[in-house]
């Protein structure tokens, strides 16, 4: 029996080889654009809805979301109204710095500049990095979206931020 | 009884306390704010033990802290037995544990837990009778080991009025939660006069508790939270105020004869009679048996939830979740955020049942999901102090030495709900025992009607679903109710074709086929005759 289930639900981790097709590099160091985390087929279609580029694809309200990463231009629209917390921006720039923002509901909440521990999708540490930017919390009903900058490598891994 | 267990910074929620007040706990003067419940007060200074079990006086803590489970139970200005969950505090009030000597907290007849042979069943009734001059004393005696309470107070003795007043109205909907707050406002859109009676001094429901976005269609409140759900229902009920007459604080007691609802309110007893019956009474929450499942520290997940989304009271410092469904993975996560660490979530079933959103949420968070795990015991003295979880087999057996102790302050039990269906019964719809819906729920067509005239059913009450599709079989059956008083006309129609739609849309998923079978059980072609 157990065989047939999924490891992500049996451990409720989600990883980077479950989620389907990713951007390329080359795509990552134009601009930033949303990747989605949801890939289990759930009543929802918030980010469908939220987005202005029609950039979700959706065929129904249970199909799970998947981004066309040519039309998405990174504006984070979808991740200020995911309920389940997992849409994320990822990018790289041209001197190969990586960034991912996360929406981020926990006191303290960090301000840009700010050294914070950044955690993988396990919990475990992934090191310290340097927040860039934050979308406040009372601009978006309390959920910040929050940027940080991460070795290259680290945009699919770090999942959660730690304010020391 | 120092300790201030209120959260202080709360990233989601801003608690209105209100004013400070001074009452009475066992004769000691104690403080609390006027918009908590003495439970809550009581919690936040460190009380555990609320009551005393009947027959052993093991030690009890509150469960479900929304007047469900009767372990709160305490005498209250002179009151025996009031649910000190659903009472607020007001200065002066005097409040005392009852059942116990001379407290819940140090009682004496506790000893009754450590006797073995008065243990065995009937033992007293068969001891205690002879010699039979002695029979009158042995029950005085027997009487102050068991029972529930003193009587009241002479001040405190209910005296009834010669003609308790009777209400007539178009549409009576019991249960102020996202169901029934919809089905209020669509039946009083359309024009029918509505009563809406909830249990709580604010309207709600369960959506006061739940600080998280939700799920669902974007048409009808995906990505918003529940609280501002809750909000925005009752600001629309205050809006249709010359239509809806709220009534707080007031029980509905029972469904009588000729449809009439009796209703209790501040100590009065008020008779509604209405043209169509909305009842919206949600659910309650389950428990799990396992050793020392009753130790105070064991509690209901949205239990705990009610505690420190709505008071602000965290329930422990360090919690063990038993149960992935979406209530546990939801609950975990905002213990997280009211600032309490989960040691780790138990899921009996191979896999997370809940939203695998909701799981990688909290496992980015550091807390570890034991899939395939039980909960074997709690333990502690008076309290939980730890829990022992095992890993179980194929075939469900806990597999010996694979033991781990969890130490804890708390254990939250989220492991279903189960419809509230007492009212329904009482006004004769038809219950049918559905697996899949939670528990007993009434036939009902897809309008929500039942087979007992003029009564709907909506929300949790009708099957355990979402609180987003509650408020769309509230709004089918509010605007249903009015339909057939003559209110509205073909685009009240054409609207709830719309939200019938829409439900059937959401249930399309794999999450939705077991809510579809189960309602395939109990789904008739009409509705009363």
């Amino acid at each position: 029996m157990s065989g047939e289930i999924k490891e992500y639900l049996r451990t409720g981790i989600i990883r980077v080889e479950d989620l389907g097709e990713l951007p390329s590099e080359e795509r990552l160091k134009k601009k930033p654009v949303c990747i989605t985390e949801c890939i289990q087929p759930i009543p929802c279609d918030s980010c469908y809805y939220a987005c202005k580029f029609n950039a979700i694809k959706m065929d129904n309200i249970n199909d799970p979301p998947k981004i066309d990463y040519e039309k998405c231009t990174g504006c984070n629209l979808c991740l200020r109204t995911c309920p389940g917390l997992a849409m994320f921006t990822v990018g790289i720039t041209k001197d190969g710095k990586g960034y991912v923002t996360m929406p981020h509901e926990f006191e303290p909440y960090p301000k840009p500049g700010d050294i914070v521990e950044i955690l993988g999708r396990r919990g475990q540490s992934l090191g310290k990095a340097r927040v860039k930017f934050v979308f406040p919390p009372e601009k978006n009903d309390k959920t910040a979206l929050v940027t940080v900058e991460v070795d290259k490598d680290l945009i699919f891994e770090a999942r959660a931020i730690k304010v020391m | 009884m120092k300790e201030d267990g209120r959260i202080k910074k709360h990233p989601i929620l801003k608690f209105d306390r209100g004013k400070k007040v001074y009452f009475y706990f066992n004769g000691k003067k104690v403080e609390g704010y006027e918009n908590e419940t003495v439970a809550a007060a009581l919690y936040a200074m460190g009380v555990r033990i609320f009551s005393r079990s009947f027959k052993y006086h093991r030690p009890r803590g509150f469960f479900c802290a929304i007047g469900k489970c009767s372990s709160c139970l305490m005498r209250v200005n002179g009151v025996p037995n009031v649910r000190t969950c659903m009472v607020r505090v007001q200065e002066g009030m005097v409040v005392e544990s009852e059942h116990a000597f001379p407290s819940a907290e140090h009682d004496i007849y506790s000893v009754m837990d450590y006797i073995p042979f008065i243990s065995k069943t009937g033992f007293y009734l068969k001891t205690f009778i002879r010699p039979r001059f002695l029979y009158g004393t042995y029950q005085k005696v027997i009487r102050k080991f068991t029972g529930l309470g003193k009587f009241p107070t002479k001040k405190a003795v209910y005296k009834p009025p010669k003609e308790n007043p009777l209400i007539e109205t178009d549409v009576a909907v019991i249960g102020g939660g996202p169901a029934g707050l919809s089905a209020a406002i669509y039946a009083a859109k359309l024009g029918a006069n509505a009563i809406l009676i909830d249990e709580n001094w604010r309207l709600g429901g369960q959506l006061i508790k739940q600080t998280h976005r939700f799920f669902g269609s974007a048409r009808h409140e995906a990505g918003i939270r529940g609280i501002r759900i809750a909000e925005d229902l009752t600001r629309q009920v205050e809006e249709l105020k010359d239509k809806i007459t709220v009534m707080l604080e007031a029980t509905a007691t029972g469904y009588y004869a000729e449809g009439i609802i009796g209703v209790v309110q501040k100590g009065k007893f008020i008779k509604i009679k209405p043209k169509r019956t909305i009842i919206a009474t949600g659910a309650y929450e389950r428990t799990l048996v396992f050793e020392n499942n009753d130790l105070p520290g064991v509690y209901g997940a949205g239990g705990v939830q009610t505690l420190m989304n709505v008071y602000g009271v965290k329930p422990g410092n360090e919690g063990l979740m038993v149960g992935a469904g979406n209530v546990g993975l939801i609950v975990t996560y905002q213990l997280l955020q009211a600032g309490v660490k989960v040691k780790a979530i138990v899921e009996a079933m191979p896999k997370v049942g809940g939203y695998l959103v909701h799981a990688a949420k909290v496992r980015r968070l550091g807390v570890p999901i034991y899939t395939r795990h039980t909960i074997l015991k709690a333990y502690g003295n008076k309290k939980v102090e730890g829990a022992i979880i095992v890993e179980l087999d194929d075939k469900w057996n806990p597999i010996p030495g694979t033991e781990k102790n969890i130490k804890c302050d708390f254990i939250c039990i989220s492991v279903g709900l189960n419809p509230t269906h007492e009212l329904l019964y009482q006004a004769g719809a038809t219950l049918k025992y559905v697996r899949e819906l939670g528990g007993f729920v009434p036939l009902r067509n897809k309008y929500m009607e039942t087979d007992a005239k003029g009564v709907f059913v909506a929300g949790d009450a009708s099957g355990i679903e979402e609180a987003s599709t509650a408020i769309m079989e509230g709004r089918i059956a509010g605007i249903t109710a009015a339909l057939q008083l003559g209110y509205g006309d073909e685009s009240a129609i054409k609207l709830r074709e719309e939200i019938m739609k829409d439900l059937e849309e959401m249930r399309s998923g794999p999450f939705g086929e077991p809510i579809v079978r189960g309602i395939k059980k109990v789904l008739i072609e009409e509705g009363a005759q």
